[in-house]
């Protein structure tokens, strides 16, 4: 598909604003609408995130004396604190921050490819995806370590108290699934798995996207086509699930 | 594609260093915001101050991905607009999302 401005003979008005109003092809400014309407569904994940939070109570006592309760929110620097090969020692956010560097430097690397494409480099297209590629694969398999981990739980169980029958019973409580939740109130794990997963699974989709268009590009599609718009297009998605990252990192890890 | 197309001369430019190293400036920004995020989330207390500083960071950050890295600063007003009003719904959204969960709080916490 060639460029929107150059299907149409000069001084043809084919809308009121010229051929093309917003200066962008149809793809890419489909694309820009379709990351709007995203930003809309992470947001309401995101807000009520906050909205549930909110309507908890918040733990009060002292940082280092904090326990995990069901009676009030977790401070999630004490619920994501540990880092692969390094069992049984307390690194708060170092995980979660070791996986923000990652995705930020994949997104440079895709902007990098997105520039070698408007000078027609395919090789530099072909090393930038490539490495943008790794990039997207690696904070993937982070991200299912710290999931296991999440749902296998710490060494020594919370004792959660619990009405069954008629009468109150203590249980000993490991990690977190979408029945139990030894880190805090159900709707934290809850919220973990499906901010997390649904952004996962925007990153998952990513890298399958990405594939597309290293396979593409090695295979000439592009140098035939005339152009590397469709590079930029899925650089836009990738630099958007970056985005999605920045927002889960602060709203969910730092707040 | 027409055969025409495929015979053609590709001319490869060479690398463009100055937006190259604007890229690279913008990513040591990223990175450099966030290891403040990290300072901050170890030296200051749980607090209203800490959040605004986590906020407007974040807003920095994604100001500098959406405008840079996704080129959004260059393109047409139009287009740049059409982006940026609907944004503001989801400030309206986390404002009365945000005050309906403190009021939420205050019926089922304090009263015991």
């Amino acid at each position: 598909m060639a460029h929107a401005t150059a299907t149409t003979a000069p001084g043809q008005n084919l809308w009121n604003g010229g051929v093309s109003p917003m200066g962008a092809s149809y793809g890419k400014l489909m694309m820009w609408f379709f990351l709007l309407s995203d930003a809309f569904t992470f947001s309401g994940l995101l807000v009520t995130y906050g909205f549930v939070r909110s309507a908890h109570q918040s733990y009060q006592g002292a940082a280092d004396v904090f326990k995990f309760s069901h009676d009030y929110w977790p401070i999630p620097e004490k619920v994501f604190e540990a880092v692969p090969f390094l069992h049984g020692i307390s690194l708060p956010l170092v995980f979660v921050g070791i996986m923000t560097f990652i995705l930020i430097m994949s997104s440079v690397t895709m902007v990098l490819a997105v520039e070698a494409g408007h000078r027609m480099d395919r090789k530099a297209v072909e090393k930038w995806m490539l490495w943008t590629i790794l990039g997207g694969i690696t904070f993937l398999s982070c991200q299912a370590w710290e999931w296991s981990h999440f749902i296998v739980g710490t060494e020594t169980p919370t004792l959660i108290k619990d009405f069954v029958k008629g009468e109150w019973i203590t249980r000993e409580v490991f990690g977190a699934n979408l029945h139990v939740n030894q880190y805090g109130p159900q709707d934290f794990a809850d919220f973990f798995f499906f901010i997390t997963g649904f952004h996962g699974f925007h990153v998952f989709s990513g890298v399958l996207l990405n594939f597309l268009i290293y396979y593409n590009t090695v295979t000439g599609v592009y140098q035939r086509r005339g152009h590397y718009e469709m590079v930029e297009k899925v650089g836009l998605y990738w630099h958007f699930v970056d985005l999605v990252w920045v927002f889960v990192f602060t709203f969910f890890y730092l707040v | 594609m027409s055969h025409h197309s495929e015979e053609q001369e590709i001319t490869v430019l060479p690398p463009d260093k100055a937006k190259i190293k604007q890229l690279w400036t913008v990513a040591g920004i990223l990175g450099l915001i966030t290891a403040f995020e990290f300072l901050i989330a170890f030296t200051m207390h749980h607090g209203t101050g800490k959040t605004i500083i986590f906020v407007v960071m974040t807003i920095v950050k994604a100001g500098y991905i959406v405008g840079e890295f996704m080129h959004l600063r260059y393109e047409v007003k139009v287009l740049f607009w059409s982006i940026m009003v609907p944004i503001t719904f989801i400030a309206w959204m986390l404002v009365a999302f945000l005050y309906e969960g403190f009021q939420l709080s205050d019926i089922n916490f304090l009263r015991f």
